[in-house]
């Protein structure tokens, strides 16, 4: 087998799968006989271009072959209730294809398929579970053991969970559409909130022994870039791409060669990725100027204050609690009021930190959010009452459910008791 | 177009008491009404109170009948829509404006297509 042709099918499949896929969905209004028939064309491709060459448009080879693989399938399978009806629509595409010379689609419908596709997998008709799933297999072309291994599930639930979410889809007919302009700052952010829990889940990790799973976070940058480059005006998803760059950034720096948790403070800042921080930036910068702010634009913003300061006593504190407290008056949140305390105590001192922190330690709703107590802690240290930090890092471990993080915490307790 | 049954569920207990349920009268006409005019509307009833159901089922050949519901549950089925939309996402729409939306709650199930002979 040449090198060269195979090399081609590759690039295809990253380049081309989800623009093909996408169209294909549309065209066949099923998902899963299109993503069959996507991956019997990559196949089929491997052969045919070894043999032939590589075609003029590897992604209009793709296409063709992938639609009469879903042709013959559709022939053979009498159980679809509207055959009939698709076969004649395939067959006019076809008959539209040969007279076009070949020539698929208009750029602005393979944009707006994969837009399709985006806020089907992301409908808030599927559970947040099975969003996520399909997001990461439909778009992202993770396998169904790869997803399974992120999320430390078996592969046959995350296979049925994928197949009950593709049921649902074809059942209840939830559109295949770009949604309206009146809707689309709510759905929007569902999707947004789909690629910033898979990049979540890959940088905090919430159960097992490794503290970051890389491959989930360059999975959502990827495809956060994928969401910036079909809507390139809008600035939340901007301010997305932008914030989970400026974390990603620090990647290198959070766990040391013993795979330890390494806090922030005590970074090793040379090690910080400045490619990804110079982007998220700029990507930041380009957003701000549309003067819509909205949440990921503030975190971004956060992050960005962090990632461009040169130690922890240069960070703007002050600016930093400034943001929070713009976030906390948009969607107030405990989690955010504990992060403002964090900044707070930075930017004026421990007693301010904590002042903010006291009525979320009274009302005992976050009794075991872990960050509530490393927060307690930091600002109990800083305070001088080492006695109370020390056992305020103990509840801390006690609730974190990542075994890495759960040993810094206790080195950090002993060291103080 | 896609046929969906919605299904109207209502708190059994804490819900609306009966004055509340009789001034809400010209609600569900006024959104039947609406259903109506859209074009949408295939069928729709609301459904006598559950101490009123007989529960029926065959058993080694012999028919056993059963006073009450199939199951006591905190919820219990008013009625039901059955409606003619393009997709879920229109049902959904029709869905958040049933008067018991607000107390209640309202399940959308497709109508099952078989395939054709």
């Amino acid at each position: 087998m040449s090198a060269a042709s195979t090399a081609a099918v590759e690039a295809a499949f990253r380049r081309e799968r989800v623009a093909v896929l996408a169209t294909l969905i549309r065209q066949l209004g099923d998902f899963q006989l299109a993503e069959d028939a996507v991956q019997e064309a990559f196949a089929a491709a491997i052969v045919a271009w070894e043999r032939d060459g590589v075609p003029a448009s590897p992604a209009a080879w793709i296409t063709v072959t992938a639609r009469r693989r879903a042709i013959d399938r559709l022939r053979r399978d009498r159980t679809l209730a509207d055959r009939i009806e698709r076969l004649k629509v395939l067959a006019e595409r076809e008959a539209a294809t040969a007279e076009a010379d070949g020539l698929e689609e208009e750029p602005s419908a393979v944009v707006d398929d994969q837009l399709r596709l985006i806020f089907t997998c992301c409908h808030p008709a599927l559970a947040m579970q099975a969003r996520v799933a399909l997001t990461l297999r439909t778009l992202g072309g993770l396998s169904t053991g790869e997803i399974a291994r992120a999320f430390l599930i078996s592969e046959t639930t995350m296979a049925q969970r994928l197949v009950r979410a593709k049921r649902k889809i074809a059942a209840a007919h939830i559109p295949y559409r770009v949604p309206a302009d009146e809707e689309l700052p709510d759905l929007l952010g569902g999707v947004l909130a789909v690629l910033y829990l898979i990049f979540n889940e890959g940088w905090f990790a919430s159960a097992g022994d490794r503290l970051v799973r890389g491959e989930l976070c360059a999975e959502a940058i990827r495809l956060g870039r994928l969401l910036h480059g079909l809507m390139p005006d809008d600035p939340e998803v901007a301010g997305l791409l932008a914030l989970m760059l400026l974390h990603d950034s620090r990647r290198a720096a959070r766990v040391d060669e013993h795979g330890k948790l390494v806090l922030l403070d005590d970074q090793d800042r040379s090690l910080w990725d400045r490619g990804r921080i110079r982007e998220g930036e700029r990507l930041l910068e380009d957003a701000m100027r549309r003067r819509r702010p909205g949440l990921y634009q503030l975190q971004a913003a956060i992050s960005a204050l962090h990632a461009t300061a040169a130690s922890p006593q240069d960070t703007d504190h002050a600016q930093i609690a400034a943001l929070y407290g713009e976030l906390a008056r948009r969607a107030p949140s405990p989690v955010v009021e504990v992060n403002r305390a964090v900044a707070l105590g930075r930017a004026e001192g421990a007693e301010a930190g904590l002042e903010v922190l006291e009525p979320l330690l009274r009302a005992g709703k976050l009794e075991s959010y872990a960050p509530l107590h490393v927060a307690h802690a930091d600002l109990l240290e800083r305070a001088g009452e080492m006695a109370r930090a020390a056992r305020a890092y103990e509840c801390a471990a006690s609730c974190a459910e990542n075994s890495v993080v759960r040993a810094e915490l206790q080195r950090r307790a002993a060291a103080l008791g | 177009m896609s046929q969906y049954m919605m299904l109207i569920y209502t708190p059994n207990e804490g819900g609306p008491t009966p004055e509340e349920l009789q001034a809400m009268h010209p609600h569900w006409n006024a959104y039947t009404q609406s259903l109506s005019d859209a074009g949408v509307l295939v069928a729709g009833d609301a459904l006598e109170g559950i101490d009123t159901a007989t529960t029926v089922r065959e058993r080694g050949g012999e028919t056993v009948l059963t006073d009450g519901p199939f199951a006591e549950t905190k919820e219990i089925l008013g009625g039901y829509y059955l409606i003619d939309v393009p997709d879920l996402d229109a049902a959904l729409k029709w869905a958040a404006q049933v008067p018991n939306a607000p107390y209640g709650s309202i399940e959308i199930r497709p109508v099952m297509v078989f395939p054709e002979q």
